[in-house]
């Protein structure tokens, strides 16, 4: 009989920090001790901590030790598993929510586990057993949906939930697929946006990692609504995690019948595919994507058409965010009256957040959807680090806004934000204490833009370029007040007249800092750096031109 | 897969073989495993409380274990609660005692009465 598990963090930081040789480790004291067979040794998704990795937490106590080097597993066991005692020198810092024991931020606090729904298994089950999944309910929205409800019922159920994209435009869910659902057309494909690109969002990695199936699960409710009966998952490049735990996944379920053909005896068949991209941050624009998915070089498309009209090999498409997917089968499975009881009145549900920064805890998070960002900051992040106050915060990596301290207690949900002039964004919450520079930030975020610019459309082509230059010399005090308002301008002209979401995007952070922040830019331009970050009265930089077709 | 009732039984098994969450266990089976315990025979205490709830395919009671608390004369010690029932503590349970204290406590509901530590 099994009493005891002991899960080690099996991300790709763990990863390359010696997780491996930590778990063989585990396993033979286990062995040395005659407990291999009471005592189950695995590897989850990522725990949410990223300060303490490589990390393990051992079951039922739910203890987390980390950062754990290989020399402490001989105590780590003999302490826990072998004399039931915490190994408390091993202990990961407690979190200031939940006492003595170190717990997993996102399980303990506002938030409790039962309340979690994205990462309501991440950090529990074993990722490349689909058992687990279905153990934890995996697989009965789907079973559900096929034998009790029709596809307009299901649509029905997504639409009443109000479920919004989570990939950051916050679309609502159940409109986009009512636009596939109508369309007549012999074939309609379902794609998932796993082309998380945005610097700093790490969110969609670690549901891939630690809960592959519940995104399987979604794009087949999702066929089933729309009436697609192939899926496509785009995945970074970079996620090699990621895409082999999605193999995996994909294969059980065929294996399973749980997907394929005939799923259940129902008449429904749904394929799933997976296509690498190369690491393109424009492919995560959904038409650069379906150009790529379909081998061609990623530019965007001319909308409309829309996907759901004029998709992916011309037939009606749904393009949706991993987090959105995988909110599809709870809400099937529960209710839409539910999903509505969590987050606010006009944005239901939670929002899945990476946090760093200048903060104690950097990791992943839950919240409900109109959680303010003072509540993260205090009771996730354990405060700000070394108390150094808050300055700005970048929600939704490069393409996010900066958020002023103004906007500290404004409920976080798409409306809300957009109401503020800001972007709730994919997911990634930047925090920066005041030690840090805007222009700094903002010349970082624009050369991101400069590189990643597919070229394809002037105003991103060559307004990141000068956007970026401009920042340069405004670093290096070159720049005059009057180059303050031309970036401003240019900025603006830049978000209007691009033509895609990366070049409308390019400038928010901009926009959003010369808002809050514009006498700092202003002191750059008359020669002092307040905080003293940049490289004031240095010589000009050089005009480097980057590409041959300028 | 044919059914919803099919992936019911998959669900079963696969929670009989994870059941180590805690929040549905009906009761917690706790043995002292400090260096006295571990002396006094505490291991093998263990190995047979895991092999009798095993037997009787009883999947609903955790087993932890947890240091010295204090009583080392009284080792091997099992400390049982039932549900949110008080903790009663039992002391020298060798591997002979072990099936009547499941039957009787885990399985019965009543606490072996001339076992607990006073």
């Amino acid at each position: 009989m099994i009493r005891a598990r002991v899960m080690i963090s099996g991300d790709p930081v763990s990863m390359s920090l010696g997780a491996d040789e930590i778990k063989l480790a585990i396993e033979a004291e286990l062995a040395f001790y005659g407990l291999e067979d009471e005592v189950q040794v695995g590897f989850v998704g990522q725990l949410g901590r990223l300060d303490v990795l490589p990390a393990v937490v051992v079951y039922p106590e739910g203890t987390l030790y980390g950062p754990l080097r290989l020399e402490d597993v001989p105590h780590l066991v003999e302490e826990h598993l072998y004399k039931g005692r915490i190994a408390e020198s091993l202990l990961a810092p407690p979190n200031v929510l939940s006492g003595v024991i170190a717990r997993l931020p996102a399980r303990e606090g506002l938030l409790r586990g039962q309340e979690r729904v994205v990462l309501r298994r991440a950090g529990i089950i074993e990722p490349t057993d689909i058992e687990e999944y279905i153990a934890y309910d995996g697989y009965f929205a789907l079973g559900k949906a096929l034998s009790e409800m029709s596809p307009a019922e299901v649509l029905q159920t997504i639409k009443d939930s109000k479920l919004q994209g989570r990939g950051g435009a916050g679309f609502p869910t159940g409109l986009k697929w009512s636009f596939v659902a109508g369309q007549q057309a012999d074939k309609k494909y379902i794609v998932c946006n796993a082309d998380e690109s945005e610097p700093g969002t790490f969110k969609d990695r670690l549901i891939l990692e630690g809960d592959p199936h519940a995104v399987l699960e979604g794009m087949a409710l999702a066929g089933y609504a729309v009436g697609a009966d192939e899926g496509w998952i785009y995945v970074r490049g970079e996620y090699a995690l990621a895409k082999e735990r999605l193999l995996t996944a994909i294969q059980q379920a065929e294996a399973m019948g749980l997907l394929g053909d005939n799923i259940m005896d129902s008449g429904f068949s749904f394929h799933i595919h997976l296509h690498s991209g190369a690491g393109a941050y424009v492919c995560g624009e959904e038409t650069a994507l379906l150009e790529s998915l379909e081998g061609k070089r990623g530019i965007p498309r001319v909308r409309p058409p829309y996907p759901t009209v004029v998709g992916f090999r011309g037939q009606p498409t749904v393009i949706n965010n991993v987090e959105t997917l995988a909110n599809v089968a709870p809400i099937i499975l529960r209710s839409a009256a539910w999903f509505k009881s969590l987050g606010t009145e006009r944005s239901p549900g939670t929002k899945v957040y990476t946090m760093l920064g200048d903060v104690n805890i950097t990791g992943l998070i839950e919240v409900p959807m109109g959680i303010t960002l003072r509540e993260v900051i205090a009771a996730y992040g354990g405060g700000m680090r070394d108390d150094v106050p808050f300055k700005c915060a970048q929600t939704g990596g490069s393409a996010g806004s900066i958020i002023a301290p103004e906007l500290l207690d404004v409920p976080m949900d798409y409306a809300t934000m957009r109401e503020h002039g800001a972007s709730l964004g994919s997911g990634a919450l930047l925090i920066c204490n005041v030690n840090k520079c805007i222009v700094d930030i903002a010349y970082v975020v624009m050369r991101f833009f400069e590189t990643e610019s597919c070229g394809k459309c002037t105003p991103c082509r060559i307004g990141t370029l000068r956007m970026s230059e401009l920042l340069n010399r405004l670093r290096h005090g070159q720049a005059s007040l009057e180059d303050v308002s031309m970036l401003e301008e240019m900025a603006q002209a830049v978000a209007k007249t691009s033509f895609c979401g990366l070049g409308q995007g390019a400038p928010v952070s901009i926009l959003t800092a010369l808002r809050s922040f514009r006498e700092e830019f202003e002191a750059h331009a008359q020669g002092s750096c307040p905080t003293g970050v940049c490289p004031m009265k240095t010589e000009p930089p050089e005009v480097i031109v980057r590409r041959g077709y300028l | 897969m044919k059914s919803l009732a099919e992936l019911q039984k998959i669900k079963e098994r696969a929670l009989q073989r994870k059941r180590l969450g805690g929040q549905n266990a009906r009761a917690r089976i706790i043995v002292g495993m400090g260096t006295c315990g571990i002396a006094a025979g505490a291991r093998d205490t263990m190995t047979a409380i895991l092999k009798e709830l095993e037997q009787r395919h009883i999947e609903d009671v955790i087993v932890t274990q947890t240091g010295c608390i204090g009583l080392c004369e009284y080792e091997p010690i099992v400390q049982v609660q039932v549900g949110s029932e008080e903790l009663v503590t039992y002391g020298k349970i060798d591997t002979a005692r072990v099936p009547e204290l499941i039957t009787k406590h885990i399985q019965g509901g009543e606490p072996v009465a001339e076992w607990i530590v006073k």
